[in-house]
């Protein structure tokens, strides 16, 4: 049963790459026309990414996150992702313990470098988790920031 | 009709340094204002394009920070290449708005 429903996913994800490579071949840019509905709504980042088809990603030191260790305010925190996993296509920021995980997919085409600079609310104390697309494969990693005052709130 | 969006493109050797500002209350839903709860009110998708040509697309959430800032960077790019960067919200609503690159100090 278990093993079952992992093939699925792992079908799923491979036939969003599928679509993903048509769609940039049809009409560069947004590869997946539809804003995930599912994934942005899910409750756990775990849970957005296998949504997403991400579940899969393995462990990369070759992706940075720069990001304060401590925010003084959460409603307004830099983050700088860069990686260096040749052949990056997406980068995928998932702020744990925010209610809704999923905060954004960044995708590159024609010449953009694989870096991001953002800025974001964070709930309270997190792990940002980067998730990374690169040549059919995910990688991930995380860094830990902690929030004195946090920005979901108002 | 939102506020125009400020766009700034320097080019440094063949890259281009892109920075965007953008007008918008990006309202979680979960903020109240007299006991009432504000609604959702989102940036969702944005696109950069190089010449017409899209180099950066993005689809995010609400827990961007209100008036969102990103950052990107475009190889293969030269001082007087057009940036056009495009918005759309939850609501419907968007604006596209444009710059030309200059050259770096």
């Amino acid at each position: 049963m278990q093993q079952s429903r992992r093939s699925v996913v792992r079908a799923g994800g491979a036939l969003a790459l599928f679509a993903a490579l048509g769609g940039a071949l049809l009409r560069p840019g947004r590869a997946l026309a539809a804003w995930n509905k599912s994934a942005f709504e899910a409750k756990s980042a775990v849970d957005a990414m296998r949504a997403l088809g991400m579940a899969n990603a393995e462990e990369s030191k070759d992706i940075e996150i720069r990001a304060p260790d401590i925010a003084e305010n959460g409603a307004v925190v830099p983050i700088d992702i860069t990686s260096n996993i040749p052949g990056t296509t997406s980068i995928s920021v998932f702020l744990e313990k925010n209610p809704f995980p999923y905060t954004g997919t960044f995708d590159f085409a024609a010449g953009a470098m694989p870096f991001v600079h953002l800025r974001a609310k964070l709930g309270e104390s997190t792990p940002v988790r980067v998730v990374v697309a690169a040549v059919g494969k995910f990688y991930t990693t995380a860094k830990e920031v902690k929030v004195t005052i946090g920005g979901c709130g108002g | 009709m939102a506020d125009p969006m400020k766009i700034r493109a320097t080019v440094q050797g063949d890259v281009a340094d892109v920075r965007v500002l953008m007008a918008h209350p990006m309202e979680t839903g979960q903020r109240k204002q007299g006991g009432k709860p504000v609604p959702l009110h989102f940036i969702q998708t944005i696109t950069a394009q190089l010449n017409g040509k899209t180099v950066f697309s993005a689809d995010i959430s609400q827990a961007i920070s209100r008036n969102p800032v990103f950052a990107f960077k475009v190889k293969g790019a030269k001082a007087g290449d057009k940036i056009t960067v495009t918005w759309k919200d939850n609501k419907g609503e968007s604006r596209t708005d444009e710059t030309t690159i200059r050259g770096g100090s």
